[in-house]
């Protein structure tokens, strides 16, 4: 089937190879895990606060529920079709700008995520880049542009309000993030994902999976917290704390706009469960069965595949499941928090563990 | 102003010290009646110049005393005589005061009703003593017994002596368990009078009236008791011109208006203070009116005109005002072709073709149902083309009360102004000679149906320029080339100089439909375009100007008419 | 007042007992829903509420026992009404005289409009013959403005009958029967 791509050039293959998996992850994967992870966001809360949430849309025109899997469909029609209104005082380039410059860097992400093992001869990872994780926190940084830019634009209190608060926020806490990861390369020594996967084959002791949770935990605590406030989720939701700000940010926004918005917050949110499972929960590999070495067959990249979304679903379900255990936090606690304790604790993990791979090290040198 | 210059030069006037509600007072000894006659003062009255009021239904300052109602009772008293005749003294040296109480019970108070008791030299009146309030109390009670409680029904809600006294003197509940007397409800008095007899408190207010003002005796009271009622003399109606005044003075529902009669209720009306155009009196009325719907007149105080009454043929011509027919569209025709116009374009076109047209061609035909200021500024036009103006009589039957026989509210006002000589209508054969021999090829016509006096539709025909102001359609409306739709009085502000050359100005009650916009405000742009001179955009700088002006005016300015208006010397 | 600020231990300062806390609860919650199915959803088109006694519905106006309009037309409510959705037109001179003897006026025309209305209840309160009640309706729908504005004659056959106890003008009309001097008229 794939004969006529194997003809073509080397750099041809890699194009046409990168562009199917491009379409293929967007439109097959992420897209509708996006709308999905709505519908269950919107699903789980209703349950956690004794509610039924949305159970009604099935398939049109005819009386099947299907337990309201028709909901983000609808919700997709709504969107589409809802005015697009825009205030007279917004500034009309930038209030266009925001809700792409958000969307983009949040799919961007996604291209250095290895979300299987291989697909026949094909790595399962868009783009294997060797400096792969500088590459995540380059376009995530990206994405407060986005929602600044939104605040900007709206030229009202609210979103300006709003803009201000992510700017700072996410600048603080991408600092404890970056910082957070720092052991995780000096253990690895490499900067490619793919490569840090593959460090976390076998096991721990014997029983232990041999994944970076179990050797890094305080990197994997500060990172989790960490991508809670880049993502803008409780209890750090303070750009959009309805409660304060109507809905910060994006308050002048609506329709497909509005849409988009919502978009790239939860492909944002997916995008840091990957990274949280690629960086310290061994990706795709699960340490019996073999399963821990690249797939062989075609069945065995579906079934990483597979792993590798079932541990995101774990974290996706968490970041739904955080919003109603904790209450927001106030901003100077946010702050105080980010700086004072994340930036100066990361510091200090990042000592630990450089004396510590030093004196380990430099032992078996000598 | 004038009413400060009276005072002054009034002589002093004997007054009597009292004491009302323990604060001294000094009151003048004689008050005129409800003639004008100067008889001793009253408790009552001696209590409101103190600026207290006293409760009642029979008593009315523009009717004969009869004091039966018995609600302005107060308890008072008197300085004690001793058997010197010489004042008793307390001891420290204030005169003594007698109570009045009864003979043979010196502990109860025998209270007085102070519509009737002339007040004597160091009395003390107590208005809100616990006696006084029992005593009201009382007498609301009684008067209460038979009366049907049916207030939401009733037309007079709201304005009702009875609810407002039960409110402020009255109690909630009434000791009396029997069966209420009923009597008849809706009888049908006269053609404008409904009467129903379970409401009367019986205060002859209605009864006096009649005999003594209207001079039209026909009511009374029939049966006895309990049983008393309000009736016609057998076989008469209660039908002459003043009957809806009974309405008005009437303290409860008993005697409504069948005009009225469940039409509205009285708390929505939204009044406006204005004047009856239906003769050269001028009473001053209140216009009462709901979301643009007038919905009665109601006389409104002037002792120097109409005092509290009117007449019922004034009070009822009203219902033109909304009529369907009103002219509501500014319609500009040429030949055949008629179109609606804007005000702008209309007065620009109208007042080049004035400007063009030749000294001596134009013929103003003004009406003296306009106000002062609008006939001021179309004598302007006229000055300024030369035209001939005039104005059209209007003369009826009048009688010894009110109605006047001149039926225009401001035939002076023409006359004031210039518009019209000391004969209104004389100019007007002038005009349709001048017209039948081509001289004047412009009319201009405000407010009259001139085919009915003297200028036929043959004539229009041959005007080059027919331009018609006017509230109602005509046949001169239907000939104009410009038709002006104009303002009932009620829906303008303006001034209107009465038969006895009382200057009185008038509000705005209701908006004027469509396009129809107060005359003077036209009126004014054509003085500006024609004349170039730029007046008053406001109708009180408007009068002020015209006061200025018109030499009867001079010295009377907007501020100065007040409610009530100002003589001038015609 | 200063509210002393509670001091927290080291141990409630790490936030592991309120996160722990958090989860304990909405735990429970989601157990509660999902595996026992006691949410507090009501499928609102095929279940329908019961409305609680001395709830306040949509206005409505009420015949006696005999089945005559109780309304005399006094237009109290409408002017007590807060948002204006009344409109009553009084009967004039000439109107239909009231279904009951003796209570010589009901109104001509009786028009609430139901998108102004805010079922406050003053009507309710302020009527003097007890002819309009807030009643359990509650969904009122309507596809277009004009509908919404209900007249007499719908608002009366909405409204039903009110057996009150009170019945003034009866009362009122055999008392003056029993009086033979004064019939009342009889319109």
């Amino acid at each position: 089937m794939f004969d006529w791509i194997n003809n073509l050039s080397p750099g041809m293959q890699t194009a046409v190879w990168a562009t199917i998996k491009i379409l293929g992850v967007l439109f097959l994967a992420v897209l509708p895990m996006v709308s999905y992870y709505v519908m269950a966001e919107r699903r789980i809360s209703a349950w956690i606060q004794d509610r039924v949430g949305p159970n009604r849309v099935g398939i049109p025109l005819t009386k099947i529920k299907l337990f309201g899997l028709g909901q983000p469909a609808a919700d997709a029609v709504k969107a589409i079709l809802k005015e697009d209104f825009m205030p007279a005082h917004v500034r009309k380039v930038y209030f266009w700008l925001a809700p792409m410059l958000t969307l983009i860097p949040a799919f961007m992400v996604l291209a250095v995520i290895p979300f299987g093992s291989t697909l026949g001869a094909q790595k399962m990872v868009i783009a294997d880049l060797n400096v792969g994780i500088l590459y995540t926190f380059g376009i995530v940084s990206l994405g407060v542009y986005g929602i600044v830019l939104a605040g900007y634009a709206a030229n009202s209190k609210y979103p300006f309000l709003g803009g201000i608060r992510s700017s700072a926020q996410l600048v603080s806490y991408e600092l404890a993030m970056g910082m957070s990861v720092v052991p995780v390369f000096m253990l690895v020594g490499d900067l490619n994902l793919s490569s840090i996967i593959g460090y976390q084959q076998g096991t721990l002791l014997g029983f232990l999976p041999n994944w970076l949770i179990f050797k890094l935990p305080f990197c994997f605590i500060i990172f989790l917290i960490s991508a809670f406030a880049e993502t803008n989720r409780l209890p750090f939701d303070l750009p959009e704390s309805e409660t304060e700000l109507v809905a910060g940010y994006n308050t002048e926004y609506s329709s497909m706009k509005f849409a988009m918005f919502f978009m790239g917050e939860y492909t944002n949110m997916i995008a840091a469960s990957a990274m949280m499972v690629t960086l310290f929960f061994g990706g795709w590999t699960l340490p019996f069965a073999g399963l821990d070495q690249p797939a062989t067959t075609i069945m065995g990249g579906f079934l990483h595949i597979g792993i590798f979304i079932g541990k995101m679903l774990f974290f996706m379900v968490l970041f739904i499941w955080v919003r109603w255990m904790l209450p927001r936090f106030r901003y100077d606690q946010l702050m105080d928090l980010g700086w004072r304790r994340f930036v100066p604790f990361a510091l200090a993990n990042i000592l630990f563990y450089a004396v510590y791979i030093w004196a380990t090290t430099s032992g078996a040198a000598n | 102003m004038s009413n400060a210059a009276t005072t002054e030069t009034k002589p002093a006037v004997e007054t009597i010290r009292i004491k009302v509600d323990g604060r001294e007072i000094d009151v003048p000894k004689m008050m005129p009646d409800w003639q004008g006659k100067m008889v001793p003062t009253t408790m009552l009255q001696a209590c409101q110049i103190a600026g207290g009021e006293v409760p009642h239904y029979c008593y009315h300052p523009k009717l004969p005393i009869a004091g039966n109602c018995r609600m302005c009772l107060v308890e008072f008293g008197t300085p004690a005589m001793g058997p010197d005749r010489k004042p008793v003294m307390n001891e420290d040296g204030t005169p003594k005061i007698a109570k009045s109480v009864l003979p043979y019970e010196p502990t109860t108070p025998r209270g007085a009703i102070a519509c009737a008791t002339p007040i004597s030299p160091g009395m003390e009146i107590y208005p809100n003593s616990a006696a006084t309030k029992q005593m009201r109390e009382a007498v609301l009670e009684s008067l209460l017994i038979n009366h049907p409680l049916d207030c939401p029904i009733c037309d007079q809600a709201g304005e009702c002596k009875l609810q407002e006294y039960s409110v402020e003197h009255g109690q909630a509940e009434s000791k009396f368990v029997e069966p209420k007397v009923h009597k008849p409800k809706a009888v049908d008095l006269g053609p404008r009078i409904m009467l129903d007899d379970e409401r009367c408190v019986l205060c002859t207010r209605c009864i006096r009236f009649t005999k003594d003002i209207a001079g039209d005796d026909k009511l009374g009271i029939v049966n006895r008791g309990s049983y008393n009622t309000i009736a016609t003399y057998p076989g008469t109606k209660f039908d002459n011109n003043y009957t809806l005044n009974t309405v008005d003075i009437c303290p409860v529902g008993a005697l409504t208006s069948k005009d009225f009669r469940f039409q509205m209720r009285v708390w929505f009306l939204k009044e406006a203070k204005s004047l009856c155009t239906s003769c050269g009196t001028g009473c001053n009325i209140v216009v009462g009116q709901r979301e643009n719907k007038v919905y009665r007149y109601e006389p409104r105080d002037n002792d120097a005109v109409n005092g509290p009454w009117m007449c019922d043929s004034g009070r009822l011509n009203y219902k033109w005002i909304g009529r369907a027919d009103r002219l509501s569209q500014l319609i500009k025709k040429q030949g055949d072709k008629a179109e609606r116009i804007s005000w702008t374009a209309a007065t620009k076109e109208i007042s080049d073709k004035l400007r063009a047209a030749a000294a001596g061609s134009v013929a103003i035909i003004a009406s003296a149902r306009q106000t002062n200021e609008e006939l001021y500024l179309l004598k302007k036009v006229a000055t300024k083309t030369g035209a001939l103006t005039d104005s059209v009589a209007r003369n009826g039957a009048g009688d010894k009360l009110l109605v006047n026989a001149d039926k225009n509210p401001n035939s002076n006002g023409a006359r004031l102004t210039g518009i019209a000589g000391a004969e209104l209508g004389a100019n007007i054969a002038k005009i349709a000679e001048g017209i039948k021999g081509g001289t004047i090829k412009t009319l201009i016509v405000f407010g009259e149906d001139v085919t009915k006096h003297g200028i036929g539709i043959d004539l229009l025909g041959k005007l080059e320029l027919l331009v018609v102001s006017d509230i109602l359609p005509s046949k001169t409306t239907e000939a104009a080339h410009y038709l002006l739709p104009g303002c009932a009085h009620v829906e303008k502000r303006g001034s209107f100089t009465n038969v006895k050359g009382r200057v009185q100005k008038f509000m705005k009650a209701v908006e004027a439909p469509g396009d129809a916009r107060a005359e003077w405000e036209f009126l004014h742009d054509l003085v500006h375009n024609v004349t170039g001179q730029n007046g008053f955009v406001s109708i009180e700088g408007l009068f002020n100007q015209m006061a200025t002006e018109v030499p009867a005016f001079n010295g009377v300015t907007w501020a100065s008419l007040g409610d009530k208006g100002v003589t001038v010397q015609i | 007042m200063i509210v002393k600020r509670p001091e927290l231990s080291w141990w409630e300062r790490i936030y592991l007992p309120a996160i722990l806390g958090g989860f304990k609860v909405t735990g429970k919650h989601f157990y509660r829903t999902v595996f026992q199915r006691k949410s507090v959803t009501m499928q609102y088109p095929e279940q329908k509420w019961t409305v609680p006694e001395g709830y306040r519905g949509a206005p409505y106006l009420v015949k006696d026992p005999d089945g005559n309009t109780k309304c005399v037309s006094c237009q109290l409510c409408e002017f007590v009404c807060p948002p204006k959705a009344i409109k009553i037109t009084p009967p004039g001179p000439d109107g239909q005289v009231a279904d009951r003897v003796n209570a010589e006026k009901m109104p001509k025309e009786f028009e609430i409009n139901m998108l102004r209305c805010i079922f406050c209840g003053f009507c309710q309160e302020v009527c003097p013959e007890e002819a309009i009640f807030l009643q359990k309706d509650y969904s009122l729908t309507g596809l277009s403005r004009g509908e919404m504005i209900y007249n007499k004659e719908k608002l009366l056959n909405l409204g039903g009958v009110h057996n009150g106890p009170i019945k003034k003008w009866e009362h009122k009309l055999k008392e003056a029967e029993e009086q033979e001097s004064f019939p009342v008229k009889q319109n």
